[in-house]
């Protein structure tokens, strides 16, 4: 073990990878062109903002939000949202009773196309092993201390249904509009991992 | 399969570590495992049960160090090895070159690879078949219990909630392909999918539980029997 092999393994991975991917094209099973383009894709097109563009609308359109807590995928596409490892969505509310939060115990599926692709923590051993068992402790670490009469929803996600979190609407946002809205809705508030929502520059 | 990959409740992982600026991707191999995997979905090789399960049969060891798409590494090279499309002495020798620097890789053995795929040989992606209909055994409100199977193969039962009972709270009435033969080859049994609530108490016992808390999981119809009323 010497200095210059200080990441031998993330080295061994990259190696590969380009191996494989040099191979896959000279088969012709794909292109690297069209693996740029999935790539650009998740880097530029999918992320939280879709999200937060949905839960701003149904916080604005009282007919939207009841079509997107019936039926989460139909409501997307009205907005033109949908693809990959998403078939079917349910967006479950939190209300000053109950809070939900997201999980899978078995992999780490998340709703793609509405999210982009979840983060490290998401995927972790730690966030899949503790977060079904001891939800309020999680959530605490994470900064959303719940007492103890709101009632913890996790949603263990191991089924090809996707989960979706519409945080409440802070008060006093009634004159800000949609835009700005979605400004305020991070990916956590999407996964349950973030209550409160905070009003940047303003009186809360 | 009792495999490290069903995590749930499991102890000693530690506080969850948060990064607030990671990128989309955090390593370029990644981004590229990610997305040709993300691609070669769409081409009939693999259903995403299989895919799921090839993860699953990692070492335990190397599912734990390998990281997120590391294991998306495995199971692309085993899956396209099992299909005939690529080897693994491929993939060694021509990682051996590309570490080497070499310019000239060692030509490739076209005869026998099983690519293109024939139309008959190509599966279908995707878990909800819309043009199916299902007949739901139970209903909102009943009370089930989780069946007490720990099947070798792949499974969408999580360990923690085997023999547990809850309630049904939703019946996602489409027709659901059962992962846990769909993996194998062994049919795609559509069901429906229940969405059951389960009390903290129920699943970790009442000294260890926290309060008020419910974890709500989806269970094929195949995973669930109903409760005796009495």
């Amino acid at each position: 073990m010497g200095h210059n092999h200080a990441h031998p393994k993330k080295a061994w991975q990259a190696i590969r990878t380009e191996a494989i991917e040099s191979l896959l094209n000279e088969i012709n099973v794909l292109s690297s062109d069209d693996v740029d383009q999935v790539v650009r894709h998740y880097e530029e097109n999918v992320g939280p903002r879709t999200g937060a563009s949905v839960i701003a609308r149904a916080w604005v359109d009282p007919g939207f939000k009841k079509r997107l807590l019936a039926d989460g995928l139909a409501a997307c596409e009205e907005l033109g949202i949908g693809g990959p490892e998403t078939e079917l969505l349910h967006v479950v509310e939190n209300t000053p009773a109950v809070h939900n939060v997201v999980v899978c115990t078995l992999c780490s599926c998340y709703p793609w196309p509405i999210l982009g692709l979840p983060p490290a923590w998401y995927k972790s051993s730690a966030y899949r092993s503790r977060l079904v068992r001891e939800p309020r402790k999680v959530l605490s670490e994470l900064g959303v201390v719940l007492a103890d009469e709101i009632e913890v929803r996790v949603w263990d996600s191991v089924s090809e249904i996707r989960y979706l979190v519409m945080p409440e609407r802070p008060d006093n946002t009634e004159h800000l509009s949609e835009s700005e809205l979605i400004d305020l809705i991070s990916r956590d508030h999407m996964i349950g991992v973030a209550r409160t929502i905070e009003l940047n520059g303003q009186e809360n | 399969m009792n495999g490290i990959h069903d995590m749930g409740g499991l102890h000693g992982f530690g506080p969850v570590a948060v990064d607030p600026d990671e990128p989309v991707f955090t390593s370029r191999w990644g981004s590229r495992i990610f997305c040709m995997t993300q691609v070669i979905d769409s081409l009939g090789i693999w259903n995403l049960d299989e895919h799921r399960h090839e993860i699953e049969l990692m070492a335990p060891e190397d599912y734990i160090s390998h990281t997120y798409y590391g294991r998306w590494m495995f199971a692309m090279e085993r899956i396209l090895e099992r299909r005939n499309i690529l080897n693994r002495e491929e993939v060694d020798r021509r990682t051996e070159e590309i570490a080497a620097d070499r310019r000239k890789f060692t030509p490739l053995q076209p005869a026998g690879r099983n690519w293109p795929l024939a139309e008959g040989d190509k599966v279908p992606w995707g878990a909800w078949r819309k043009n199916e209909v299902v007949e739901p055994e139970f209903s909102e409100g009943q009370w089930v219990r989780v069946r007490n199977i720990h099947p070798p193969g792949h499974t969408r039962v999580t360990n923690y909630t085997r023999g547990k009972a809850g309630e049904v709270f939703r019946v996602n009435d489409q027709a659901w392909v059962f992962p846990d033969t769909r993996a194998h080859y062994r049919g795609e049994n559509l069901q429906a999918v229940y969405t059951v609530r389960f009390d903290a108490q129920t699943l970790w016992g009442e000294e260890y539980a926290e309060p008020n808390s419910y974890v709500y999981i989806d269970l094929s119809e195949n995973h669930l029997e109903l409760m005796q009323e009495d």
